[in-house]
Order: structure tokens, then C-alpha cells, then sequence
């Protein structure tokens, strides 16, 4: 290890804050732009997307038990579940599989 | 809603993203641990940054020592998506709100509580901003610090199952509202199938995480922001 530690995190820390606050408070105004507008409104979606698959696929200890954590994940999202309801039943539904997997060594 | 129910909401909201930042962060304590940080070094990071692939690479490269300049370059770069983020979410406020609320508001940009607070009905109340971030951060910072204090005590099993938390969580996000628009429909497809690409196909696998995000999120908002412009009743929907 070079360097101060606390320089390190310091750096970190402002480099990282300055790119989540200025954009924030620089743009207080709305932007008319229709194209802006449309494309800023797509942006959460296509980001979450591209975040969630296929990684969703990886986030477990197995392909298997993954699949069907998603699965659940998108039927309970479909019916219009709450996200902690979403959230937790996908973890259940891992858990148990993983267990199962484990018990009947698959 | 008054502000204390805006928070009490936002907060709730915020349940699933801290069972889903504890599993991750405490992977990060262990993993501080092992470089060699202490316990007060290490929570400091996640307090100041709350971000995830920015402070994995963070502790890396201070376990082989980079320069200050080398870690500067690498943060913008992970994070430069959050610059994307904040632009959506500056529209999401309203344009006379009391300017202090940004800077609090801008703590808490990540990918999950952005995807929360964008995604709430109407305006955006700085209040449910700081419900969601009130249940969300304490996650972030006490799985890193049980990670780097009790590494070895939690069972893998459960620290595996939470792993999922976060990205179901996306899902609840963005399915509901493809359900009812075609064009966040294609959105969320184009997009799933993109990154499906880059994860898969020689040479843009190579590309990182975050300019993967960044990559298919302007791509494929500016396709569709070309194709399906928004119209005036969509843009107060949101």
C-alpha cells in the first residue's frame, strides 16, 4: 500500500459525489426539448434492464435456483406486487432451491 | 401526501434495496478486510460513496497502490453513469424546489435508488427520496460493517439468496410499466437483449459493467426517444 488511505477515500468520495450533484443542480430548469425529454424518460428503463439481465442469471450460487428467482420475480411483478413482496419471494424462492439442491445433490 | 407519509412511503420502498445492498456490501467488508483496511476505513468508504463497482475497484487499486490521479480517472469512469441518472432524475424535481434538497438528493443516487424515486408517481417529493435512502443506506454500511467484523459467521446460503434482491427488484420496477407501454416495452427488450450481446459476443465482452449500462442505456433511449417520442400526457404520468 502507497499512499494515504484517507486521500484515497477522499478522492473517491468527491469524484463520485460530483458526478451524482452536478448534473442535479446545474439542470433546475426543464428541459423543453422534446427528443431530451423522451430520451431522459427511457433512461431508467433501459438502464435497469441492462442491469438486471442476464447478471440476474449469475447473482446465486446456481443457474437453477437463479431461473427461478427471476421467474417468480416476473410473474409477481406482472401481477402488480409491491417490490418488498417482489424482492423477498424471489429470495425465498432461491433459498429453497438451493437447499433442495444441496439435499437431493443435484 | 404530507412529507412525513412521503417518507414512510419512500422508506418501504426502500426495504428490498437494503436486504439486497446488505448482501453485497458484506462482501465488500470482507473483501476491505483481506486488503487490509480497518473496520473504521472501510465503513468510511461505504458512507462517502455508496456506490458498488466503484468501491470494489477503489480498494483494488489502493491494495497495489495507483495514484491519486489513476483513481480519480477509474471513479469517473465507473461511475460516470450516475451523471446519466441525475440529468433523468433533475426533471423528475420540481424547478422551484429549495436548491439544499439537491445536494441531499444527489447523495443517494445509485442504480437501485434511482430506479426506485424515478419510477415513483408524479413530482418527486425530496422526502420520499430520503425514506428510500433512510432504509436503503443503513444496508449499505452495516453489511460492510458486519462483513469486515463477522466475515466468517454469516451462512453462505442466505448471503447467496439475498444476491437476488436487488435485481427482482429492478423487475418489479420496470415490469408493471411495460405492461401498460409498448414503446418501455421494446425499451426493456432491446435492452436485455443488448446486454445479453455484451455479455456473450467476443471483444464487447470485455467492455466493463458500467460502460456497458452506459453504452446500452443511450443507445437504446435514443433510438426509442427518436421512434416513440413522449408526448405531453406521458411526460406529467411520470
Amino acid at each position: 500500500m502507497k499512499g494515504n488511505i484517507y486521500i484515497y477515500i477522499l478522492v473517491m468520495a468527491a469524484v463520485t459525489y460530483l458526478i451524482r450533484a452536478l448534473p442535479l443542480t446545474l439542470l433546475n430548469k426543464e428541459i423543453k426539448n422534446r427528443y431530451i425529454k423522451s430520451f431522459l424518460y427511457y433512461v431508467p428503463y433501459a438502464t435497469l434492464a441492462a442491469m438486471t439481465f442476464p447478471v440476474i442469471l449469475f447473482s446465486t450460487a446456481s443457474t437453477i435456483s437463479a431461473i427461478l428467482g427471476f421467474a417468480t420475480a416476473l410473474l409477481l411483478a406482472y401481477k402488480g406486487k409491491s417490490l418488498i413482496t417482489v424482492a423477498i419471494c424471489a429470495c425465498a424462492v432461491v433459498f429453497v432451491v438451493e437447499r433442495l439442491i444441496v439435499l437431493f445433490n443435484f | 401526501m404530507n412529507q412525513i407519509e412521503q417518507w414512510k412511503s419512500g422508506f418501504k420502498d426502500g426495504i428490498p434495496i437494503c436486504l439486497g445492498y446488505f448482501a453485497v456490501s458484506f462482501t465488500f467488508g470482507i473483501k476491505a478486510g483481506i486488503v487490509g483496511l480497518t473496520v473504521f476505513q472501510t465503513v468510511l468508504i461505504s458512507v462517502t460513496n455508496v456506490t458498488s463497482a466503484g468501491q470494489f475497484a477503489g480498494i483494488d487499486m489502493i491494495a497495489y497502490g495507483a495514484s491519486y490521479m489513476e483513481m480519480a480517472l477509474a471513479q469517473l469512469v465507473l461511475n460516470i453513469r450516475y451523471c446519466l441518472m441525475s440529468c433523468s432524475l433533475s426533471q423528475k424535481l420540481e424547478s422551484n424546489l429549495f436548491p439544499v434538497h439537491r445536494f441531499f438528493i444527489a447523495y443517494g443516487v445509485t442504480d437501485e435508488i434511482f430506479g426506485v424515486t424515478i419510477c415513483h408517481d408524479g413530482k418527486l417529493n425530496p422526502y420520499y427520496s430520503y425514506g428510500v435512502m433512510s432504509s436503503a443506506v443503513p444496508g449499505w454500511i452495516f453489511g460492510t460493517f458486519f462483513g469486515i467484523v463477522f466475515g466468517n459467521i454469516m451462512p453462505v446460503s442466505v448471503l447467496n439468496a439475498l444476491g437476488i434482491a436487488i435485481y427482482a427488484m429492478f423487475i418489479a420496477i420496470i415490469i408493471p410499466k411495460a405492461k401498460e407501454s409498448k414503446s418501455v416495452r421494446l425499451v426493456v427488450l432491446g435492452a436485455m437483449v443488448c446486454s445479453m450481446a455484451f455479455y456473450t459476443l467476443p471483444i464487447i465482452k470485455q467492455v466493463s459493467a458500467g460502460f456497458r449500462t452506459i453504452i446500452i442505456t443511450v443507445l437504446i433511449a435514443g433510438i426509442a426517444a427518436w421512434l416513440c417520442p413522449i408526448n405531453e400526457e406521458n411526460t406529467n404520468e411520470r
